[in-house]
């Protein structure tokens, strides 16, 4: 081996994310734990990932994501059968990919995993979207399983306090729901513990995510997608507390040691709406052959967006509205100031958009938020029409093309 | 009879009807997106409830505002809106259903001058106690607020009287409706297709005055049936070409029945008296057959849906629905299974704006019902 490319092994090796390989090993143990859950005599929930999975975790139930899910089909490239075969049921292939993917694996049990552990119960909390509600609806048929709604109105412009009341009502059923099909009485006191662990792990991502504010950026959105994981599935435990800390002490050793996410960071990018799964790595190498680092996105931070409503000494009733008043659950102006105030937190000096035709309530709106941006932050923004699971829904010459224009907007506007 | 002469004109022209009718009135105009706008709070309210449609026009300016992965309904009116061509309008009311709906609603609020714009923001589920709480508690206030938008406040009594007059509305198109059922010659779907137009857009009132003798009328002229033909049950997601309902009567067949919210279900289900009206009107929303964006239990769509077959005894059941809608979408498959285990054939048209001029309708339709 030359020095050169012993030069350039030892560089990969020092700028690597070390904490990458732990979380491998917690996903693996916790589908293991997941699959093996009959076994061992616990009980599997299906849940929305925007859904409160802390009285879940409270109640010893082990939570699935069929999204978390959905994503390692789109990673590994799996999604276009999968959707396929979803069509060949009867599924329109303009419904979301994920609900697609999602409910043609569970007949086959196909996917990276093998399928996911069959559920005991449905927990479908429609925050993030409409979507979930009819998707989970074609679950509950299929598995024959109690299903649970948390219905969480949209908060256009407010917050009524009859809203307000309504999702009390229904956190009260939830309990409900839970000590009948667990069997046992509800614990607060573990619930208490849940809620502080849920807090302490959102605030660690926050602070993980809030460390692209140094330039050169110690990470990436890319990485952030990854990393996002276990704030999705482990939110309210100890391990997800513990992985955060250290991933946190890593991305402020970068920072001091200066390794960044991009070598040569020239320009700081934002991101909107899901990642194009089969496509992070090209997109990524694209960006960052532009010297572009994308330093933020909407969607990893969106486990995050409602900390100011949480309440760490009352956790349990400040979830109402923590649920309630999530990032997509938002009017299309409020999700603009939301996406400037991240462009000047992270100084980004572009937004690329990614029109999800999947994802109606993340995507409808964007080309008035595009509007916004580019009138009262000054910075050019790209909108790329694709879909996070299903690439026959992605063109990659068009979208080349598209990023090359874009970025000599970006260098122009500098 | 001349009823529908006057219904076939103003389905025509409901933009006409309402400009009309402002004139005349000095009144205002509320514009709906759908059928959980309760229509008792606006009559009450002393406005004309003005449920809008797509566009006929080509979609040019929503395309700066809405992906072309959003349904025609959805374009069509914001289209409709951006041209100042809803210019009639003194307000507009947006009940949550779909996704699609709810992001047409920030949109619409961000960048049209329509007038006032209200937000009902309805529960997705539809079974619980807690939501019908809700519900009651969202119609109370929307009625203050719609009092206070229009400076005039809305009464106890405005509201029972209101009341009476839906459900007199009600009670006489469901009387058609199940005339159609038993005698199908009676009324063809484009005249009923007209009817509910206008029933959507008309001053209720003098809605009302013609709607009853209709029914009368028909019930008298048409005691007993002669239809030998087939008989067909249409549903699923929006529609409002009657040529559709031309099509498939052309070919010797009647639609004897429809589950469409710009059909029969926006008239179904009575307010039951109730001390509460409030919690009346909620109550009528979670006993009828829900739109497909709410949850009324996981197979209750389908469950009415054989219900309605059986019991008007359809032949097949042809759905339509427009491209890219999500609750269809979900619904379709197990519906359809539903139906096929109780054999009853049903098919599948997804129009995207309007029918195809090429014929492809009219060739699909009659290979469905040679094969019935
Ligand atoms: S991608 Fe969008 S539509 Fe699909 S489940 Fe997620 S939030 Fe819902
Ligand atoms: S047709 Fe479907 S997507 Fe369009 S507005 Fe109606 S329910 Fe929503």
């Amino acid at each position: 081996m030359s020095t050169k490319e012993n030069a350039r092994d030892g560089e990969k090796e020092r700028t690597k994310i070390r904490c990458v390989k732990t979380m491998k090993d917690i996903m693996t143990t916790y589908y293991i734990d997941a699959k093996t859950a009959k076994e061992n005599g616990k009980k599997v929930a299906w849940i929305t990932s925007g859904g409160p999975v802390e009285p879940l975790i409270a109640m010893d139930v082990i939570p699935v994501y069929p999204e978390n899910h959905g994503a390692m089909i789109g990673a590994t490239k799996m999604g276009d059968d999968l959707c396929a075969k979803a069509e060949d049921m009867g599924y329109s292939r303009d419904l979301c990919s994920y609900a697609r993917a999602d409910i043609a694996c569970a007949t086959i049990n196909g996917g990276p995993i093998g399928g996911l552990p069959r559920p005991d119960m449905l927990v479908c909390c429609n925050n993030i979207c409409g979507t979930v509600l009819k998707w989970y609806e074609v679950q509950a048929r299929y598995f024959n399983v109690p299903l649970f709604i948390l219905d969480t109105p949209i908060t256009h412009t407010d917050y009524s306090k009859a809203q307000h009341r309504y999702v009390a009502d229904q956190f009260k059923n939830y309990l409900k729901f839970l000590e009948a099909h667990c069997g046992k009485p509800f614990d607060f006191d573990r619930m208490e513990e849940v809620g502080r662990l849920s807090l302490k792990g959102q605030k660690l991502w926050q602070a993980v995510l809030d460390t692209t504010m140094n330039s050169p950026a110690p990470m990436s959105a890319f990485d952030a997608f990854f990393h996002l994981a276990l704030i999705v599935t482990l939110r309210g435990t100890q391990i997800a507390v513990d992985y955060y800390q250290a991933l946190l002490d890593e991305m402020n050793e970068r920072v001091s040691l200066s390794i960044s996410a991009v070598p040569r960071e020239e320009i700081r990018l934002m991101w909107d709406n899901l990642p194009v799964w089969y496509r992070t790595k090209w997109l990524s190498d694209t960006f960052a052959g532009h010297n572009a680092c994308l330093v933020a996105d909407t969607y990893t931070s969106a486990w995050c967006s409602s900390l100011r409503y949480l309440d760490e000494n009352d956790f349990f009733n400040s979830m109402v509205e923590g649920y309630s008043r999530i990032y997509l659950n938002t009017g299309v102006d409020a999700m603009a100031e939301e996406v400037l105030t991240m462009v000047a937190r992270y100084k980004a000096d572009g937004l690329v958009m990614h029109s999800n035709r999947s994802c109606k309530p993340y995507s409808l709106g964007q080309y008035d938020i595009q509007r916004i941006v580019q009138e009262r932050a000054g910075i050019p923004v790209l909108v790329m029409e694709a879909d996070m699971c299903d690439s026959r829904n992605f063109s990659e010459s068009q979208i080349q093309t598209r990023i090359e224009a874009f970025m000599e907007l970006v260098r122009a506007s500098l | 009879m001349e009823q529908f002469t006057r219904f076939h004109e103003v389905a025509a022209d409901a933009a006409g009807y309402a400009r009309q009718w402002k004139e005349r009135t000095r009144g205002r105009v509320v514009a709906t997106l759908c059928s959980y706008a309760p229509e008792e709070i606006l009559l009450a309210a002393n406005v004309l409830g003005f449920r809008i449609l797509g566009t006929e026009s080509p979609i040019i300016l929503a395309d700066a505002h809405l992906q072309s992965y959003s349904c025609t309904l959805v374009r069509g009116a914001l289209e409709e809106a951006l041209a100042g061509r809803l210019d009639y309008i003194d307000g507009v009311v947006f009940p949550h259903t779909c996704d699609s709906i709810q992001r047409l609603s920030d949109i619409w609020r961000m960048n049209v001058k329509t007038g006032f714009h209200m937000d009902l923001v309805l529960p997705a589920d539809l079974t619980t106690q807690a939501s019908l709480d809700y519900m009651t508690a969202i119609m109370e206030t929307f009625a203050q607020d719609l009092g206070e938008k229009l400076g005039t406040g809305i009464s106890r009594e405005d509201l029972g009287a209101a009341v009476l007059t839906c459900n007199q509305i009600r009670s006489a198109v469901m009387r058609i409706h199940a005339l159609r059922n038993k005698v199908p010659e009676a009324i063809s779907g484009t005249d009923l297709h007209a009817m509910v137009r206008a029933g959507m857009v008309m001053d209720r009132n003098e809605f009302l005055s013609l709607v009853t003798p209709l029914a009368d009328a028909l019930e008298a002229e048409y005691p007993t049936s002669q239809f030998h033909g087939k008989r067909i049950l249409v549903a699923g997601g929006l529609c409002n070409m009657p040529d559709l309902f031309d099509v498939i009567e052309q070919t010797g067949s009647r639609v004897v029945m429809d589950d469409l919210c710009t059909g029969s279900r926006f008239f179904q289900g009575l307010i039951e008296p109730d001390s509460d009206l409030f919690r009346a009107i909620a109550h009528r929303y979670q006993s009828r057959i829900v739109c497909p964006a709410k949850h009324s239990g996981i197979r209750a769509r389908g469950e009415a849906l054989v219900r309605m077959a059986k019991e008007s005894r359809a032949d097949g059941v042809m759905f339509f629905c427009l491209k890219f809608c999500d609750p269809f979408g979900f619904d379709y498959p197990y519906i359809k299974e539903m139906l096929d285990e109780n054999q009853v054939p049903s098919m599948l048209y997804e129009l995207e704006d309007s029918l195809a001029a090429d014929g492809q309708f009219e060739t699909r339709c009659q290979a469905f019902i040679e094969m019935l």
